[in-house]
């Protein structure tokens, strides 16, 4: 089955290597999204075994083994489940398919490749948690993904692995897709919730910080990951021991990550959890072979668009959140880009807060007015027209955005220790930090990138009166740098 | 309350708050102002502008929390006080107006702005965004009565929130997304909600702006007194602010008991009737057929020689419009002076007066309390007392009551009650004796025996009952309503009610005697020796049917017109114009030419709403003040010196002459006011209540009986709109225009049935009339029934009532069909 660090022609993006196959075992297999290759894989052998145990079995099976949340926060899953209060009736299992974070893509490939085991580990997750419905709500982009889980949905429902009386048992789910209709903030689980029942994606308030008690239509719901739900079925044929015995203590099992940027083989890997390090996951041969030749690395993003940025002194750094959190990111979702000597550090940091200043959902304050600020100041920087007070203007907005010490890492280069991720915020939800973050980590890491722009524009300013800036919208590009004096 | 309070410490300083209580409501109760914008005190929060975070601490360190999303905890330390806290507030206040217009100069809510006080006391003074602002168009009318200025909009989901939430009408929503969220509605549906006024009133910047007030003042010229609105029964509490004499905004005051703080645009907007164009504001007297204007003694001299006749031939129809102090005036020189017992305040469109004196009251708070039934019998509150529907709407969509709904037609509440039956035009009174019977084993009036099971259960329990009563079917007679007051009073001895009488100050007016058979203080006329009068009619007058049908034979010398047009507002039309024809003098005490004014002997120009003191009885049986805040239009006086002039001129002293001497006699007069604390009315913003203890019993007439409906045809429903042509709608001119044209409803089943087509014109009869009438399909409408509202424009719905027939029955068919 191994094939050794090939690029698999069938799933675009997918290199398989050494690493035990927890979720990726049907990557390489054209036909892996069939329910007959399914089945002739060991699919739904899980289900059968999970369905021959009383529900209570399965869930400590599933907490045993510590599933790790994918979605970004890392929570174990089976913990999370232990929240729905008992007795209460209907409660709901929410399926979070909107992945949309930036960099991240490997739910999307799971769902491509391989929706029959995602609908097994719904199956399982519902059964062990006794529910009978269960929402898939995938990202509305993904017309692949979209149209391959729909497809198997059907294979599934026909061959009477969803409906009534699965197998010949009492237990019956119903499994209803959901397409999302293109808000980023929606991957977040209660501005998914909010959207599922008709309403604008937004995030709700918190307390209650799981919806595991008031979820759905106000009753107990668990959302999951694809990624998390996609373990359930191998941990049902191969039990929490096994899970365990792979990745460490903290952080059993494997993971997926999604890299790209300046390296020689971008794509999805799935990785030992806790062990594999970043250095080998971006230098070594069966990942993704190092820089592009004659290149260094600068810098790269850890767990997503919304991550601080590390640089070269934290390459040795396992997938640990217990590591990476002091040392001032995280792991989120998974995804990891790239930057090579050759990147310009302040475009690369617009292009992240563009991104997130566009697709705050408007409901609180910093983040619809901040975020938007933010990125117009520094639109201004990139294209050569700030001055030295915007780059602390930058600062301070987002000083209102998160007020106290944002987390950045560690730079031998500089001298700096690192600021421990979390942070305070003035948001409800880690959209309109997220805004700051790549400036924040840009700006701390590389300050000469940016003074080198502003450089000339200081005096221009000076000379352009107390309103402190170098240009205003009206005055052309061009002008910069010309003497006024 | 039970609970036991929790104790927080507030910048350094322990205090006591209710559990449950959020952190900004608990800071503000002890005297710590957090500054905010979208948290609302009668909404649930949102926690969106973030201006309210304060650092909690809950034993896990200082953190940043919204406090209008966090109940207070025991040992919760608060710091509202912090640099952090005062970082934050800056940066939000900043953040806020990076893309406000900050027009102040020229926006009608500066000077009374939050944005602009926050901005003042927590702001950073000044900003460091130096970009181009977010532009929209400028104001865009988002409905008659409501403008929107997205510029200065801050998104506080106020507005919006209120009209999901508290109104039911989800007319605007966040279009929109990230920095351009904008508040708006949706394409080709205006915000046409009954409710509207609130938003502006709840806008913390000036984003909305209503039409009558706009540009019309600045806040630091307005004076204002606090008032009760006496446009329906509910008797909201408002402030009546003015500038150069003239009334230019009433606001809604948050009176726990009654609105809390909530107005119908009706109520809010209304006040500009006041200044309309029908207003009179000199007497007039006929001459040579002629209305011309008199002096105050020659019209006063004309009324009061009419009013010298024989006592029996002497009536009074109206009175609801007055406040209770002119009511009193009018029965004392009705009654003690003239004689007469022939006095109504209802115009035969609402409820037998002794059944509406004699049932036990409940107060609103009662009706919402958690854990009641609140039984709707004939009423649809939306259209009839709207402020009511606002408060009974938050407890049934906060589960904490049970609505039961029994009407002819469903209504706006139908969706949020436990259960709605539409029982068949003349049959709610044996429908609720079979109830009390216990008989739901077959349908009765179309009723379900699931349904009528369903109703019993809930009416039977042991919850307290709270009956909304009202007379929503002018095509049916009011003893059906009646009938099943009677039964329901054996199903649950101790159900309460809500008189749901809609005109102003109605209760008042039966409070006061002006209905045959009474005196004031809801004592029956016999045997009765009233303290300060020299004495009381020595016979049973009749109501305004009894009263219109003896003038129409000619039997009655005088009407007087207490503030009442029954030429529009008398169900038969057709009796009114008899009556009118054959009395001698008619006498308008009115502030409004209107069809019954007009056709008056004498007029003398009464002072309105905002231009006299006194006050009002609201359906609760809750007094509280009526205040003048600008002077009477013209020669326009208040109605209880009128009958002061009238007494005088009789020859006899009504027994005071100004307002304090009135209310002191009217104290000792009335029994049921002896215990009013007046200094409370004055003072409290929830007024007093008054006594309604009886000293005489209520009674029922035998069993209820259903009129035959066996017949062909629909059975007619005509019931009210809050937008028709009423006077202070009418004379309003903003709202004028609201009344949408007369349209006959019909359940969608029956115009298929008919084969009506989709839209358009119907032909409709009732007996050998017919008329061509706009019909649309309502699934609100009971199936074999039609419902048409009353003063509507285009088509007097009274046309199609059988008058003395119990039940109204009309045929509908498709133009051209015979």
């Amino acid at each position: 089955m191994t094939l050794g660090g090939t690029t698999s022609p069938y799933a675009a993006g997918f290199v398989a290597n050494d690493t035990p196959r927890i979720v990726t075992s049907r990557f390489d297999l054209e036909d892996g999204y069939t329910l007959d290759r399914y089945l002739a894989t060991g699919g739904y052998e899980g289900l059968r075994s999970a369905l021959d145990r009383e529900p209570g079995e399965v869930h400590g099976e599933v907490r045993d083994a510590t599933v790790l949340g994918r979605g970004g926060a890392g929570f174990p899953a089976g913990v999370k489940w232990g929240f729905m209060p008992p007795e209460v009736w209907p409660r709901y299992l929410v399926v979070n398919g909107d992945e949309s974070e930036p960099g991240t893509y490997k739910d999307r490939l799971l769902m491509e490749r391989d929706p029959h085991q995602l609908i097994e580990g719904c199956l399982i997750a519902s059964y062990a948690v006794g529910l009978s419905q269960c929402f898939l709500y995938i990202r509305g982009e993904m017309a692949l993904a979209q149209e391959r889980v729909a497809t198997a949905l059907n294979e599934a429902y026909g061959a009477g692995y969803i409906g009534k009386n699965i197998l010949g048992t009492d237990f019956s789910l119903d499994i209803i897709l959901h397409w999302g209709a293109g808000a980023y903030v929606v991957g977040e689980e209660t501005a998914l919730i909010e959207s599922l029942e008709g309403n604008r994606g937004m995030p709700r308030l918190k307390p209650p910080y799981f919806p595991a008690a008031i979820g759905l239509y106000g009753k107990p719901t668990i959302v999951n990951n694809v990624e998390t739900l996609a373990n359930l079925p191998w941990i049902a044929n191969n039990g929490s021991a096994a899970y365990r015995a792979i990745g460490t203590e903290k952080s059993p099992g494997t993971r997926m990550v999604a890299v790209s940027g300046h390296v020689k083989r971008p794509g999805v890997y799935e990785i030992v959890n806790g062990i594999t390090t970043f250095r080998q996951l971006l230098f070594d041969d069966e990942y993704c072979g190092g820089m592009r030749p004659g290149r260094e690395l600068k810098a790269f993003v850890p767990g997503g668009g919304s991550a601080p940025w590390f640089g070269v002194d934290q390459l040795d750094l396992p997938f640990e959140a217990s590591e990476i959190g002091p040392q001032g990111s995280m792991l989120g979702s998974g995804a990891i880009m790239v930057m090579d000597d050759t990147a310009d550090i302040p475009k690369a940091a617009y292009s992240l807060t563009r991104f997130y200043a566009h697709e705050s959902c408007g409901k609180c304050v910093p983040c619809r007015e901040g975020g938007t600020w933010l990125e117009r100041i520094l639109h201004r920087v990139v294209n050569g027209q700030g001055t030295s007070r915007d780059l602390q203007v930058l600062m301070e907005v987002g000083g209102t955005i998160c007020p106290g010490n944002f987390p950045h890492a560690a730079s031998e280069r500089l001298g700096i220790e690192a600021a421990s991720f979390p942070y305070q915020m003035t948001t409800i939800c880690f959209v309109g930090p997220s805004a700051f973050a790549p400036i924040h980590s840009a700006m701390t890491l590389f300050p000469e990138d940016f003074a080198a722009l502003v450089a000339d524009n200081d005096d221009l300013a000076e000379a352009n009166g107390d309103h402190g800036f170098a240009t205003n919208t009206a005055v052309p590009v061009e002008l910069k740098g010309v003497s006024v004096r | 309350m039970s609970e036991t309070p929790v104790r927080i410490t507030i910048n350094g300083e322990t205090v006591e708050a209710k559990p449950g209580d959020l952190v900004i409501a608990a800071a503000e109760r002890a005297g710590t102002h957090i500054p905010r914008f979208c948290y609302h005190n009668r909404m649930s929060p949102v926690g969106m502008c973030r201006m309210c975070l304060v650092e909690i601490d809950t034993g896990r360190g200082p953190g940043l929390q919204p406090s209008c999303m966090i109940p207070v905890s025991d040992g919760m330390v608060v710091n509202t006080e912090s640099d952090r806290v005062k970082q934050v507030q800056e940066g939000v206040l900043e953040f806020l107006l990076v893309n406000h217009p900050l027009d102040c100069p020229v926006c009608d809510k500066g000077g009374e702005c939050p944005l602009q006080d926050n901005a003042y006391s927590f702001g950073p003074g000044e900003s460091r965004f130096v970009e181009e602002k977010r532009h929209y168009e400028k104001p865009i009318p988002i409905s008659d009565l409501v403008n929107l200025d997205r510029e200065r909009c801050i998104l506080c989901d106020r507005c919006t929130r209120f009209a999901d939430e508290v109104a039911g009408d989800p007319l605007i929503h966040f279009i929109d997304r990230g920095s351009q969220t904008q508040v708006n509605t949706f394409p080709d549906h205006p915000f046409s909600s009954y409710f509207s006024g609130n938003t502006v009133q709840i806008c913390p910047v000036g984003a909305l702006t209503a039409t009558p007030y706009r540009f019309k003042a600045r806040p630091w010229d307005l004076s204002a007194v606090e008032s009760t609105v006496t446009v329906d029964s509910t008797g909201a509490r408002v402030a009546l602010q003015s500038s150069q004499n003239e009334v230019i905004r009433v606001l809604g005051v948050d009176s726990d008991a009654v609105n809390w703080g909530w107005l119908s645009d009706k109520e809010r907007f209304s006040y500009e009737a006041t200044s309309g164009q029908g207003r009179i504001t000199e007497p007039k007297v006929r001459t040579d057929d002629v209305l011309v204007t008199a002096r105050w003694g020659d019209a006063l001299k004309r009324a009061a020689k009419a009013l010298e006749g024989e006592p029996e031939r002497i009536g009074l129809i109206g009175g609801a419009r007055l406040n209770l102090e002119d009511q009193y005036a009018w029965a004392k020189l009705m009654k003690g002076v003239v004689g007469t017992d022939h006095t109504d305040a209802q115009l035969g469109d609402g409820l037998p007066a002794p059944m509406v004196l004699g049932l036990p009251r409940a107060t609103i708070e009662q009706a919402t309390a958690a854990g009641g039934v609140v039984l709707l019998l004939g009423i649809d509150l939306k259209e009839e007392l709207p402020t009511l529907y606002l408060r009974l709407r938050n407890a049934a969509r906060d589960h904490q009551v049970d609505l039961v709904e029994m009407a002819p037609r469903r209504s706006a509440l139908s969706k949020l009650a436990t259960i709605s039956v539409q029982p068949e035009p003349g049959t709610v009174g044996v429908v609720m004796t079979a109830l009390a019977e216990g008989r739901t084993d077959e349908a009765i009036g179309g009723v379900s025996p699931e349904d009528l099971e369903t109703v019993r259960a809930l009416l039977s329990g042991d919850r307290q009952v709270t009956v909304v009563l009202g007379r929503s079917n002018l095509a049916e007679a009011a003893r059906y309503t009646a009938d099943a007051v009677g039964a329901l009073l054996g199903l649950d001895p101790l159900a309460r009610f809500l008189p749901g009488l809609r005109r102003g100050n109605v209760l008042g007016a039966l409070e006061m005697g002006l209905t045959p058979g009474f005196l004031p203080g809801g004592v029956r006329r016999s045997g009765v020796e009233l303290h300060n009068w020299a004495s009381v009619p020595d016979f049973d007058g009749r109501d305004t049917e009894g009263m219109l049908r003896v003038a129409a034979a000619g039997e009655l010398d005088t009407l007087v017109l207490l503030g009442a047009d029954p030429i529009e507002d008398f169900p038969d039309r057709d009796l009114v114009d008899q009556a009118f024809k054959n009395v001698s003098t008619v006498i308008a005490v009115d502030g409004f030419v209107t069809s019954s004014s007009s056709r008056a002997d004498v007029i003398l120009p009464a002072a309105l709403f905002g231009e006299t003191d006194g006050s009002f009885l609201n359906l609760e049986g809750r007094l509280s003040p009526v205040r003048a805040k600008v002077t009477p239009a013209g020669q326009a006086k208040a109605d209880w010196m009128i009958a002061v002039e009238l007494a005088s001129r009789l020859g006899t002293e009504l027994g005071f002459v100004t307002l304090d001497e009135l209310q002191a006699e009217l104290a000792t007069t009335a029994v049921s006011l002896g215990e009013v604390d007046w200094g409370r009315v004055g003072s409290a913003a929830d007024g007093a209540l008054v006594n309604h203890l009886r000293s005489w019993v209520l009674e029922f007439g035998e069993g209820a009986k259903a009129p035959d409906t066996n017949g062909q045809g629909l059975l007619l429903v005509v019931d009210r709109k809050l937008w028709d042509q009423g006077t202070m709608v009418a004379e309003s001119s903003s709202l004028a225009e609201l009344a949408q044209p007369a349209a006959i409803r019909l359940a969608p089943e029956d115009v298929e049935r008919l084969g009506l087509g989709a839209k358009g014109k119907a032909t409709v009869s009732q007996g050998d009339d017919t008329h061509e009438i706009a019909f649309v399909a309502d699934e609100k409408v009971r199936p074999g029934t039609a419902a048409l509202a009353i003063r509507l424009p285009g088509f007097d719905a009274r046309a199609l009532i059988s008058h003395g027939q119990p039940v109204s029955r009309i045929s509908v068919r498709s133009m051209g069909a015979n």
